[in-house]
Order: structure tokens, then C-alpha cells, then sequence
């Protein structure tokens, strides 16, 4: 396992507009997750919880702060130090809050196109994919395209195509907000199995309060801050606010 | 891991419906350069079969396709005695409209110098040449005569002795060839009032002058056939061909016919430009510009269709970047769609030509050339008409997959 944190964020900030129309989404927000560690963050609607997990997705870089994956610092304020789109492939699965499959893809060929896209040999990715969606229980669903499958196999078939690389970072935006509570439960086991199992480093945004017992650390976003709480057990109810820094585990 | 195959193979009917549409419309502009083709080789075919080295008509005129022209019949036997010519013949060429079947019948009569010539360099699909002076013709199998068939054309019946295929003058009209004679009856053919008017108009002038009323025989006579009458010429025919004989100085001979003060005369190549240049000219421009404007259409149809195409899979395409596809991914996905769209429809686009150019009115004929160019015309346009798709594919950020 890496010596380095998973994930670690410094200050990120992240201001849209200028002047009067000036919103500060996030604001020196940190965090640091370890390899193996599975977190969950949770806050209101707006709270910038997405902003925050679409910054360390490469995918939207913050106004300020740091971003350090596995050690290497990828971004530096708005500037990014590698090329995000590589980056992202190579060491990053993301699941969003709908199942969010390619539509001309079947199940298994959208696991297998994240391995395609690294230039993994054919075979290799669609033995894989196959393993993957059997780790995940839809292995049978393999042939369908997305809309023949039921919500909750859809969004195992992401969490597969997110896990496909082995990405030392999982990022996932409410992959259980269209699922029952149920099968949303069963999802955020599934997250915590990946990073036992496979070493990753997993952010997970969420509203569903019922299955925060299986994280192992739990962040909490409020107007753009993130502050650390504690972990969820079926008896504790609600996380508990704690000041950030302060130890968990 | 090829997309655009994949999304085609998810969406077939869709890419299959687009490509049928795109392809019927390469055929048009496909049908359009083989109508030009069909012009040229219509207009040109002729002369290029008669096989004659030098035209020989009326003087100051660009006949006998272009315009009017005629010279006396005596005139081939003036050509023939030119030194070098190995064969002078008369040729007859005008058109008529009959009705048959309720239907205009529209025939491009062509005279053969019976017996010099009795047609038998005409590619004939079935029957015999001609065999005798009258009542006999070739016909175009365009005219949709039978073989045995008997035409009535003015006051003789002529019965089809044999069928040729593809042979039609500058408008398409099937040719039908008889003997010389034959063609200029049909050609001069009057009704029976109109001769004998012109008979009773003829007697009564020759009666208003001396030779007419101290020569009793003489106002017999012009009341009579106008045959009967010596002072009156022949009919006349369209023009002369010559053939020059094996190692005939035609340019000598060239110079001798233009010093004839009745005559002009082309050789084979100029006569072919009189076709092309003066005949063909503006259906060729026209048929030109209709060309190109229907390829811009196709063109703009293309990528309007390929932009929506791509709309539709915006979201997709987010959805790649996020997963991290690299540009190049998506760039192949668009354009290998646009490339495989304009190979099927052009494909297609043959396919459908074969089969329906056939029953097209006109002549088209497709060259080698003129496919290839088009082939990569269409390959062109698949690739600009994609650009306008790659155009918004790269502009659409990764995060639009998050909007759900």
C-alpha cells in the first residue's frame, strides 16, 4: 500500500462571478483520505459538496488550493499539473448520481471501454469486465444496454467501469439518490468492500443518512467549509459534528 | 474498442434509414454527370460510327445536326471524283413526330446511301440490314418497335428489318434509318391537295406566258409530276460523307472541297465540336451546375444530420471525457460515422443507379473517372460535413454528464 494519502486537499476554494454576483462555492476546503479508506461526505444541498468532488475529479479545478493524488500534486490552484483527461483515466474511477452509462454500450462493454481507453489488450479487458460485474452481481446482465437494466444494475455496472483501472481514488456524487434504501445500502457496502479490498481511496457524496455506519470516516459540508464528523453506527443516529482534525479511527 | 461501430450497430435503423436518404441523393448527383456523359456520347456517337472522314454540306451552314443544311444529290458524285476520296456517300438526317398508341412517336430518320451503303456498320441486336431500296428500315429499340413490325411514315409502309440499340441523336429520339430515298420521301411528303394545288398553280402560271401558250405540250407537262419537269431539281440531301482512301492526303483534299463556293466542309474531329460545342454546350452547363449545387446540398443534408447525430450524443460524448476518453476517441467516433455514412451511400448510391438508370428517358453513362471523382468528393464532404459535429463534440465540458 503507498506511503502517501490517497487523496489529500489543501485550502481548495473554489469562487464563481466576480464583485456583487460573487459566490464562494467552496472555501478552504481539506481533507486526507487514506488508501483503503472509505469516506463519506454529507451536507445540505448547495453545501458544495459536488464543487468539491468535481475539483478533485479534475473535472472542474477549484480558484485556489491544492490537490494531491498518491502523493503527486496534480493541481495548484486553477492550474493543472498534469493533463486532467489522462489523469483521470488512469487513476480515477467516478460513479454519478444517476447510473450515467454510455447508451450505445452494453453493460460489459462499458466496463471494458474504460480499459480500452488505457490500451489494455482486448481479451484482457473483457475478462476483467466480466470478473467485475460477477464481483458485483450483474455478470448475467452483461449483454444489455442500459436501458434494459433496473436502476440498481445500472449503477453497479458504473461502479465496475469506475473500479475497472484499479484507480487508487473512487470518487462517487450520490450513486444511491435513485436507488431504494435497500439497494443503496447495498451500494455503499460495495464501496467500503472495494476500498478494503482493493486498497482505493474513496470519497462518496451523500444524502442518505441510513448507511453512513458503513464509512469509515465521514465529512461533513456546510456552505463551502468541510468539517469532520464521526462515524455512523446503527445506534449513534446522525453523525456528530467534530472540529476538523480531529481524530476518528 | 471501435465506437462508431458501436453506436451504429445500437442505432441501425436509424444510421440505415439516414444512409438510404443520403444515398439516394448521391445517386441524383451520380445520374446527373451520367446524363451529362450520356450527352456527350449521344451527341458524338453518331459521327464516331458513320466513320466518315470529312462532312461535306451546305455552304456557310454548321449542318446537318446542328442546322439545316442541303446540297444537291449530284453533289457525291462531285466528291467521289475528288483524288484521294475512297468513298463518297449521301446522307439524310431529320426528325418527325407520329403518333402511335395515343402517344408521340418521335423518330430521328437517317437516309443510308443504298447501295453503297445499306447499314451494315450499325450495331444491330437483331434482324438483317437493309436488302432492299424501299419499305425497309432499322430501327432504334428506343422507339419500342418489333422486329417484322410495319410502320406507316407518309404514303409508304415500312417494315422493321432489324434493331439496334443505344442508337439516339442530341435528344434522346431512337434513330430509324432507311435508304436515302426512302428518308427524303418521308422528309418531302405532301398531302395530296397540297400537289395537285400546287400542280393546278404550276399549269395555270405556264398558261400566263409565251412558252405556255404557243407550246401546248409544255402546259401538259406542268400540270403534270413534278419528276417530269427537268428544269426542276431533285430533292435535295443533307449532306455528303467522304471516306479519304489509305494514304489519302486529306488535308489536300480539304483544300480542294473549300475551294467549292457551295460547300463546307469538316473533318470528323471539327464536326464532333460542332456537336459538343454548339448542341450540348448549355445542357452541359446546365446539367454542371445542377451537379455541384446538388453536391453543396448534399453536403449541408450530411452535416446537418451528422450535427444532430452528434446532439444526440452529447451527453455520451460528456460522459466519455469524464470516464477520460482522449480527443482523438471521440474525434473517430463522429468521423468514422461520417465516412462509413458517405461510403454506404455512395455504395448505395451505385447500386441504386444500376438499377434505375436503365429506365431513365436519356442515355447515362458512367465512367470510371467520373465515379472516382465523386467517391472522393463524397469522402470530402463526409469529412467537412463532420466537422461541424467535432466542432461542438469538443466543446462540450465533461461535467454536462453530471446534469443527469
Amino acid at each position: 500500500m503507498s506511503v502517501h494519502p490517497a487523496i489529500e486537499t489543501l485550502a481548495l476554494t473554489k469562487v464563481y462571478g466576480s464583485g456583487h454576483t460573487e459566490v464562494i462555492a467552496m472555501r478552504d476546503a481539506t481533507l486526507r483520505i487514506e488508501p483503503g479508506q472509505c469516506a463519506a461526505l454529507i451536507g445540505p444541498s448547495g453545501a458544495g459538496k459536488s464543487t468539491f468532488l468535481t475539483a478533485v475529479g479534475l473535472i472542474n479545478p477549484p480558484t485556489a488550493g491544492q490537490i494531491r493524488i498518491a502523493g503527486r500534486l496534480v493541481m495548484d490552484g486553477a492550474r493543472a499539473l498534469t493533463d486532467p483527461r489522462r489523469f483521470r483515466r488512469q487513476h480515477i474511477g467516478y460513479v454519478t448520481q444517476k447510473a450515467n452509462l454510455i447508451g450505445f454500450l452494453t453493460a460489459r462493454e462499458n466496463v471494458e471501454l474504460a480499459m480500452r481507453l488505457n490500451d489494455v489488450p482486448a481479451s484482457l479487458a473483457r475478462r476483467r469486465a466480466l470478473e467485475l460485474l460477477d464481483y458485483l452481481g450483474v455478470r448475467e446482465r452483461g449483454d444489455g444496454y442500459p436501458p434494459e437494466l433496473s436502476g440498481g444494475e445500472q449503477q453497479r455496472v458504473a461502479i465496475a467501469r469506475a473500479l475497472a483501472n484499479r484507480p487508487g481514488v473512487v470518487l462517487a456524487d450520490e450513486p444511491t439518490a435513485a436507488l431504494d434504501g435497500r439497494r443503496g445500502r447495498q451500494v455503499m457496502e460495495l464501496f467500503a468492500k472495494v476500498a478494503h479490498e482493493q486498497g482505493a481511496g474513496i470519497i462518496v457524496v451523500t444524502h442518505d443518512q441510513r448507511a453512513l455506519d458503513v464509512f469509515d470516516v465521514i465529512y461533513e459540508m456546510e456552505d463551502g467549509v468541510i468539517r469532520r464528523g464521526t462515524p455512523m453506527t446503527a445506534e449513534a443516529g446522525p453523525a456528530t459534528m467534530a472540529a476538523p482534525g480531529s481524530g476518528l479511527r | 474498442m471501435n465506437l462508431a461501430h458501436r453506436d451504429i450497430r445500437h442505432n441501425f435503423g436509424r444510421f440505415a434509414l439516414t444512409t438510404l436518404g443520403i444515398g439516394t441523393l448521391l445517386m441524383i448527383v451520380m445520374g446527373m454527370g451520367g446524363i451529362y456523359r450520356g450527352l456527350i456520347f449521344e451527341a458524338t456517337m453518331l459521327v464516331d460510327k458513320v466513320g466518315a472522314d470529312l462532312w461535306i454540306v451546305q455552304r456557310a451552314t454548321r449542318g446537318p445536326f446542328a442546322e439545316i443544311s442541303r446540297v444537291p444529290r449530284t453533289m457525291v458524285d462531285r466528291v467521289a471524283a475528288v483524288p484521294g476520296v475512297a468513298q463518297a456517300r449521301g446522307f439524310v438526317y431529320h426528325t418527325i413526330q407520329r403518333e402511335r398508341d395515343g402517344k408521340p412517336l418521335r423518330i430521328a430518320v437517317l437516309g443510308l446511301d443504298w447501295p453503297v451503303d445499306k447499314g451494315a456498320w450499325l450495331p444491330l441486336v437483331a434482324g438483317r440490314a437493309l436488302a432492299q431500296n424501299h419499305y425497309e428500315m432499322i430501327a432504334d429499340r428506343s422507339l419500342r418497335l418489333q422486329l417484322g413490325e410495319r410502320l406507316r411514315l407518309g404514303k409508304n409502309t415500312f417494315t422493321v428489318v432489324g434493331l439496334t440499340q443505344g442508337m439516339t441523336d442530341t435528344s434522346g429520339n431512337g434513330f430509324a434509318f432507311f435508304t436515302v430515298q426512302d428518308a427524303q420521301a418521308i422528309q418531302f411528303d405532301r398531302p395530296g391537295e397540297a400537289i395537285r394545288l400546287e400542280r393546278a398553280a404550276r399549269e395555270q402560271h405556264t398558261g400566263t406566258v409565251d412558252i405556255g401558250r404557243t407550246q401546248p405540250a409544255m402546259l401538259d407537262r406542268a400540270g403534270g409530276p413534278a419528276a417530269g419537269i427537268p428544269v426542276l431539281p431533285p430533292s435535295e440531301i443533307s449532306a455528303v460523307i467522304a471516306r479519304v482512301a489509305p494514304g489519302g492526303d486529306q488535308s489536300a483534299i480539304l483544300s480542294t472541297l473549300s475551294g467549292w463556293a457551295d460547300v463546307t466542309v469538316y473533318p470528323r474531329q471539327a464536326e464532333n465540336d460542332l456537336l459538343l460545342l454548339g448542341v450540348v454546350e448549355k445542357a452541359r452547363r446546365q446539367l454542371g451546375l445542377f451537379r455541384v449545387l446538388l453536391t453543396i446540398v448534399s453536403g449541408i443534408i450530411m452535416a446537418l444530420i451528422l450535427y444532430t447525430l452528434t446532439l444526440d450524443k452529447l451527453h455520451d460524448i460528456a460522459l466519455l471525457k469524464l470516464i477520460g476518453a482522449p480527443n482523438r476517441a471521440i474525434l473517430g467516433l463522429i468521423l468514422q460515422q461520417a465516412l462509413a455514412m458517405g461510403a454506404l451511400g455512395y455504395g448505395i448510391a451505385y447500386l441504386l443507379g444500376l438499377r434505375l438508370f436503365p429506365l431513365f428517358p436519356r442515355r447515362v453513362v458512367l465512367t470510371n473517372d467520373d465515379l472516382v471523382q465523386l467517391a472522393v468528393v463524397v469522402g470530402g464532404i463526409s469529412v467537412l460535413a463532420s466537422l461541424l459535429g467535432i466542432w461542438k463534440a469538443l466543446r462540450v465540458q465533461p461535467n454536462v454528464a453530471l446534469m443527469g
